[in-house]
């Protein structure tokens, strides 16, 4: 009988990866420090052409792009004259399961077929969870899911409850546990219990299925513009929708197209705290996981992440709550489409975005999540009121997550406020240090850490100079 | 009362108490247990509270104890949120109608 104590359970983490994602990573690891991400993503994962022919058996993928034609004129009204950019919107509900993560989930559900295993576990509480589910239902195999979902008075999330209801929904089994990181010790001892694939969003098949989402947004926009787009903005958490969808972009050649990052406002809210849980009216999309993951992304459930959001980063903006869901208002009440609220965060930022951009530019949304009961602007801001958090028209300078939610009384309240992405990179760096005790870095690893942040060698040596490594 | 076995119902478990969660967990998680709730079908007649199996909706075996018998969705479209719901207007007014009068 094994032991199934917390400690114990934890120290077979690796082995009990190993079998349950097959992938040896050790083989691209070169050093403490560097592993060899391209050829990872190469050798384990599969190409795009590959992707859309997996994806296209089980109707994933090739999602509406709309046009915003009215969120676009609100935007022009309320900036200078020849700014506002063309507002495009890739409906991305339109999947199977109801948003973009159907992409991540098919291609591990179609490996873990493949490599015979009988079923997927995935260890999330967001809209992943019912993708894995309804491709798993699809091709035959059996699927658990493991949710953080209460407090410690019962009370739950109502969007994750949703989310558990609707994987339960496509014959999935539902794990939801009350708050705390410990998640991954009942997530491991379900991999180890079952023997199942871990559909983790982390490896190269999820991250590659995410590639098709930013390869069909450039062709569609040349498609129609006869360019390629000047900006495409991604709601960041964990990093794999931003580091797929600019995978996709890079792989049409559209090199100029700027990948801007945007996570809901969070901050000062702790992610493992009892109290602070249902505090929050996001559960996904927001800097408690947006800022963890850019700056340090082995933190996941693979021993090497392959969505690296610092690599592809030309920006990274922050949003409030409030903003959030006076943009997820306007997309109904304009454009007709009730989507939920957190896959409007990148449209949020957008708005603001693209009043900075002149008139014959591009923007491109790339995403948006079905809605329902739980998932909804009402069932969100009924649980903060509830929590006693206040909500009301203003300034949306005056949010405070945890206090107060500040719906804006006009669209040109809406801003986004810019992350020094020189401090996300210094971060990483100080991280890497931290975290694997150098004093010390060869060239072949100055060379990734530059890759890793997407910046200069000399950037690089400078920063880890200051922390007193040096090159050896 | 008797929940009859192959009823749909929630099980709940202590998963990790107090003392023995993780290091990295913040203080006030730390007061509290971790706990699971799980959905399947009641594998034998039992009273709620009581320590019962349930078969899952994949067919696994779990146990834990009984906590409710079809339990109910326990979450819905919240309230209608005044500070949402002039938006639309507003926002049509700005667009259109101002548009128009011009």
């Amino acid at each position: 009988m094994k032991d199934m104590s917390y400690l114990r359970v934890m120290e077979r983490k690796n082995e009990i990866m190993k079998q349950a994602i097959g992938i040896d990573y050790q083989q691209f690891e070169l050093s403490p420090i560097a592993f060899d991400y391209e050829r990872m993503m190469k050798e384990v994962g599969y190409s795009l052409n590959e992707i859309k022919e997996i994806q296209s058996e089980t109707g994933v993928g090739n999602t509406p792009l709309l046009e915003l034609k009215n969120i676009t004129r609100l935007v022009r009204k309320i900036s200078k004259p020849g700014y506002g950019a063309k507002i495009y919107l890739k409906d991305e509900a339109a999947n199977p399961s109801g948003s973009f993560k159907a992409r991540r989930a098919s291609v591990s559900v179609y490996h873990a077929e493949k490599h015979g295993y009988r079923g997927v576990v995935a260890a999330t509480s967001g809209n992943y969870g019912a993708g894995v589910a309804s491709q798993a239902a699809m091709r035959g195999l059996k699927c658990i899911i493991v949710q953080e979902v209460y407090d410690s008075t019962g009370l739950g999330q109502p969007e994750i409850l949703e989310k558990g209801r609707k994987c339960e929904a496509y014959g999935a089994e539902v794990l939801q546990l009350s708050v705390g990181p410990e998640l991954f010790y009942t997530f491991l001892k379900v991999l180890e219990e079952t023997g199942y694939f871990n559909a983790s969003l982390y490896t190269p098949f999820g991250i590659a299925g995410v590639e098709t989402l930013g390869a069909e947004i450039i062709e569609e926009i040349r498609k129609r513009e006869g360019k390629d787009p000047d900006a495409i903005v991604v709601t960041h958490a964990g990093g794999g929708n931003l580091t797929g969808t600019a995978r996709g972009v890079q792989k049409m050649d559209a090199l100029d197209t700027k990948i801007i990052g945007a996570s809901v406002d969070l901050s000062g809210l702790h992610m493992a705290s009892d109290k602070a849980f249902n505090r929050k009216a996001f559960t996904t999309g927001h800097t408690g996981f947006g800022m963890p993951f850019a700056t340090w992304p082995d933190r996941a459930d693979v021993p090497r992440n392959a969505a690296r959001a610092l690599r592809y980063m030309d920006r990274y903006v922050t949003i409030s709550q409030g903003e959030v869901f006076y943009v997820t208002e306007a997309l109904a009440q304009l454009e007709g489409l009730e989507r939920g609220p957190a896959g409007n965060t990148s449209l949020a930022a957008a708005i603001a975005i693209a009043r900075e951009m002149k008139e014959d530019q591009i923007v491109v949304v790339q995403e948006t999540e079905y809605t329902g009961a739980g998932k909804h602007p009402s069932a969100q801001l009924t649980l903060a009121i509830e929590q006693g958090i206040e909500v009301r028209r203003g300034n949306p300078a005056d949010d405070k997550p945890g206090e107060r939610i500040i719906i804006p009384e006009e669209p040109a309240q809406i801003h986004v406020k810019d992350v020094d992405l020189d401090k996300v990179r210094q971060s990483y760096l100080k991280n890497v240090v931290e975290k694997i005790h150098i004093n010390s870095v060869n060239k072949l690893e100055l060379t990734f850490l530059a890759q890793e942040i997407k910046e200069s060698e000399a950037y690089v040596l400078r920063i880890l100079q200051e922390m007193g490594v040096n090159l050896k | 009362m008797k929940v009859p076995k192959g009823s749909w119902v929630q099980i709940h478990q202590i998963v990790l108490n107090p003392e023995e969660r993780a290091p990295q967990v913040p203080d006030d998680t730390k007061q509290v247990p971790l706990e699971l709730r799980v959905n399947g079908f009641l594998d034998q007649d039992a009273e709620i509270g009581k320590e019962v199996t349930i078969t899952t909706l994949i067919g696994r075996k779990l146990t834990g104890y009984l906590r409710k018998e079809n339990p109910r969705y326990e979450y819905d479209f919240g309230q209608p949120i005044p500070a949402l719901l002039t938006i639309g207007q507003e926002l049509r007014n700005f667009l259109f109608e101002e548009g128009r009068s011009k």
